[in-house]
């Protein structure tokens, strides 16, 4: 029997449409906030992270949600850009109802109302933080984030280059230029912080280690337009263009190679490397925070810790405040064991602190008391137009010997403009 | 069933352009949903203040517009921008075009030199920046180029630092590299359009060489000719991969060598930000860029085709 052409090409359509509609529901994701409570089925949550470099975490934080007894807590691991994924599924209601982003949400996500104000999950355990670490997670008195753990910046030193040398380890910025110049050997440089010559990762150290602050008190302006902030950036330049200051190396200041091959003796990097450094140097390094620029000035050090957020459009709020309480408030194991099993972070309590060993003693214990003592974190309001503005700043300082008055008063504008246009 | 005079002049003779419609419809609806909306949906936002939301949430105007061209940087970027133009479609036009005449008169293994010349336009921007970046042009004692330099007893050079001009040898060779390929074969084929009996009678009449290419060659790849500026121009218009992969470091971008995409990518979505209303006002300005310059282009060759006549 000839089924005719018409019949056959619409029979074969309708095969295809109804296959075709068989896939794409089963997306391999957890599916979020489907809240089946009724007759007394526990909530599910889910829970986003970001890639972690250490081995173990993604195990550890799944025990962890599985351990929670009053819900079904989902955790998605996530590769990549974690910070535009967050962002864009916000936008969404497929977006997870808790999640961790660095440093707390950002303020645009706390106009925009996608984090849930945490104060009361916090309640009476406020006190239990390092204040510096909570206030980096918080805006006009609400905390917005529970930190996890602190991440921070340092700078490392070869103990026998210097002794070598005969300098003492720096505290000021002028030290720091003499013995830059005074370690550096044929093969080994003296200071190094970034194949970018240190502008990305160093400029708002120079702004806090003058003694100056990122935005103003009245919150309308930076806070570095003055003779300490210009002078700051003068002192850089000046140990930029220093005999021994290495401009590029095998990686970037983040990775521990330029310090353990031998690349350069002072090396600006982060708490992370401290495992392998221990490994390849033994006791052979010590660590410093950033030393103090002009008059006003004070060593300092940078942290930032990823804080656990609560999605406000969730489906499950109350729950996502809950499971929040319980992890990062309430199981102190899982949240010291979280710090120091897996690499080296400094936990958000202050009183887990001592407990840790790896911060009992040696760089470790110095990395903690740096970040209780001198730290200092991200403003809210240090927007990316505010960042670049810096950065050009200072390159054309280091670059193009600009003047820094000049320079650090066009950013003084931009930032105007651009805090009124985020914070009105 | 009679149709009226009108519906019938409409759907044209055996309805033939209501068939037209129906063919070309799902093409059309496609570039209708992922292309015509998108934009003017950009457009309209770029009038409003939109964080962290694609939907426009307080009105604003020109704002954004306003801030956008008064901002150095983006002014910085849009000089970039065009000094990058200038380096890079002369260098690829005049290399494409090159490689192309003499791939053509290749007497062995033509087909080898085309597919070797065309397959780095297989290669992924990414990669060939980080190659690039991490390979040859390290700023490092033991980068490849300054390896080479040291054994010549020179100094090692910081390609990438920004202390000096170089930066833009690396971006123009990776970008040279990446693209030489595709252009060469699109003059290939300009050139497989020429009938063989224009060089023969050339030849009768003794013309060889470069008049040749000047009075025969050339005029005869006009109409490739614009189409691969035009590319060319639009391309390195929107240059974005190998700059932020050659240039980016650790939370941290450079301010030389930031093309204005780059520079737009970096303040809309930034450190966790989605200003989604600035970043639309930036693509709706260089938007209109773009078709100053195209419009500009094909304006200036009609000109000088007209003189010809």
């Amino acid at each position: 029997m000839a089924i005719p052409r018409r019949g056959f090409l619409g029979l074969s359509g309708a095969i295809a449409a109804a296959g075709l509609s068989a896939c794409g529901s089963n997306t391999g994701r957890p599916e979020p906030g489907s809240s089946g409570t009724a007759g007394g089925d526990k909530p599910q949550l889910s829970q986003w992270y970001h890639e972690y470099g250490e081995e173990g975490v993604e195990e550890a934080v799944k025990k962890y949600a599985a351990g929670y007894p009053d819900a079904t807590v989902t955790v998605q691991w996530n590769p990549g850009d974690y910070d535009k994924l967050v962002s864009s599924s916000l936008l969404t209601d497929k977006a997870p109802d808790v999640f961790e982003y660095g440093g707390g949400p950002t303020l645009d996500m706390i106009k925009a109302g996608q984090a849930l104000d945490l104060t009361d999950v916090l309640g009476d355990a406020r006190d239990q933080f390092t204040q510096s670490v909570l206030d980096a997670a918080s805006w006009e008195g609400k905390v917005y984030g529970i930190p996890q753990t602190v991440d921070m910046q340092m700078l490392f030193y070869r103990k026998s280059a210097f002794d070598k040398a005969g300098v003492t380890p720096p505290t000021t910025i002028e030290e720091l230029i003499t013995a830059t110049r005074a370690v550096r050997t044929k093969d080994m440089g003296g200071f190094y912080a970034g194949t970018d010559g240190g502008i990305g990762v160093l400029n708002s150290m120079l702004i806090w280690a003058s003694g100056q602050e990122q935005i103003s008190s009245d919150k309308t302006g930076i806070g570095f337009d003055n003779a300490d902030g210009y002078n700051a950036f003068a002192k850089f330049a000046e140990l930029s263009h220093t005999e021994g200051f290495v401009p590029s190396a095998s990686g970037d200041w983040s990775a521990a190679s330029p310090f353990v091959n031998g690349e350069t003796a002072m090396q600006w990097s982060g708490l992370w490397i401290l495992p392998e450094v221990t490994d390849a140097l033994g006791d052979d390094f010590g660590v410093l925070p950033f030393p103090g620029v002009g008059a006003s000035g004070r060593q300092s050090v940078i942290f930032g810790a990823f804080s656990a957020c609560v999605n406000a459009k969730s489906k499950n709020v109350d729950a996502a405040k809950d499971f929040v309480r319980w992890l990062w408030v309430d199981q102190e194991d899982y949240q010291l064991e979280f710090s120091t099993a897996f690499g080296t972070h400094i936990p958000a309590k202050t009183a887990l602190v001592p407990k840790a060993d790896k911060l009992a003693d040696g760089p470790g214990a110095d990395a903690a008391r740096f970040v209780a003592e001198m730290g200092h974190a991200n403003d809210k309001l240090w927007t990316p137009a505010i960042s670049q503005a810096v950065v050009a700043a200072l390159t054309n300082v280091v670059q193009k010997k600009a003047d820094p008055k000049t320079e650090i008063n066009a950013v003084a504008e931009k930032a105007k403009a651009d805090i009124k246009r985020l914070n009105g | 069933m009679a149709r009226s005079p009108l519906a019938r002049r409409i759907r044209g003779l055996h309805d033939r352009n209501l068939w037209q419609l129906i063919f070309v419809a799902p093409f059309f609806l496609g570039l209708l949903i992922f292309t015509v909306v998108p934009i003017g949906w950009s457009a309209w936002l770029s009038l409003f203040d939109a964080r962290n939301t694609v939907t426009p949430t307080e009105f604003v105007g020109l704002d954004n517009y306003v801030y956008l061209l008064t901002d150095r940087a983006f002014q910085t970027s849009l000089g970039t921008f065009i000094v990058f133009a200038l380096f890079i479609v002369p260098t690829t036009f005049v290399i494409s075009l090159s490689l192309a005449l003499l791939v053509n008169r290749a007497t062995v293994a033509r087909a080898f030199f085309r597919s070797a010349f065309f397959l780095p336009t297989a290669c992924s921007y990414v990669i060939a920046a980080m190659v690039w970046r991490l390979v040859f042009f390290n700023g490092a004692r033991f980068g490849l180029i300054n390896s080479y330099l040291r054994e010549l007893g020179l100094e090692p050079v910081n390609w990438l630092g920004g202390g000096n001009y170089l930066y833009w040898v690396v971006l123009v060779t990776l970008r040279l590299w990446l693209q030489v390929g595709f252009y060469m074969i699109l003059f290939v084929a300009g050139l497989n359009r020429i009938p063989a009996d224009t060089y023969e009678a050339a030849a009768i009449d003794g013309a060889q060489g470069w008049r040749v290419f000047r009075h025969i060659t050339f005029p005869q790849l006009r109409a490739t000719s614009i189409a691969v500026v035009l590319l060319l121009l639009i391309n390195a218009f929107q240059a974005f991969d190998e700059f932020y992969n050659t240039l980016i470091s650790v939370g941290n971008y450079p301010p030389f060598a930031k093309p204005p995409l780059v520079y737009l990518y970096l303040i809309s979505f930034g450190s966790g930000s989605q200003d989604l209303g600035l970043g639309s006002a930036g693509s709706m300005i260089l938007t209109v860029v773009i078709a100053i310059f195209g419009l500009a282009q094909l304006g200036l060759v009609s000109l000088i085709g007209r003189d010809r006549r």
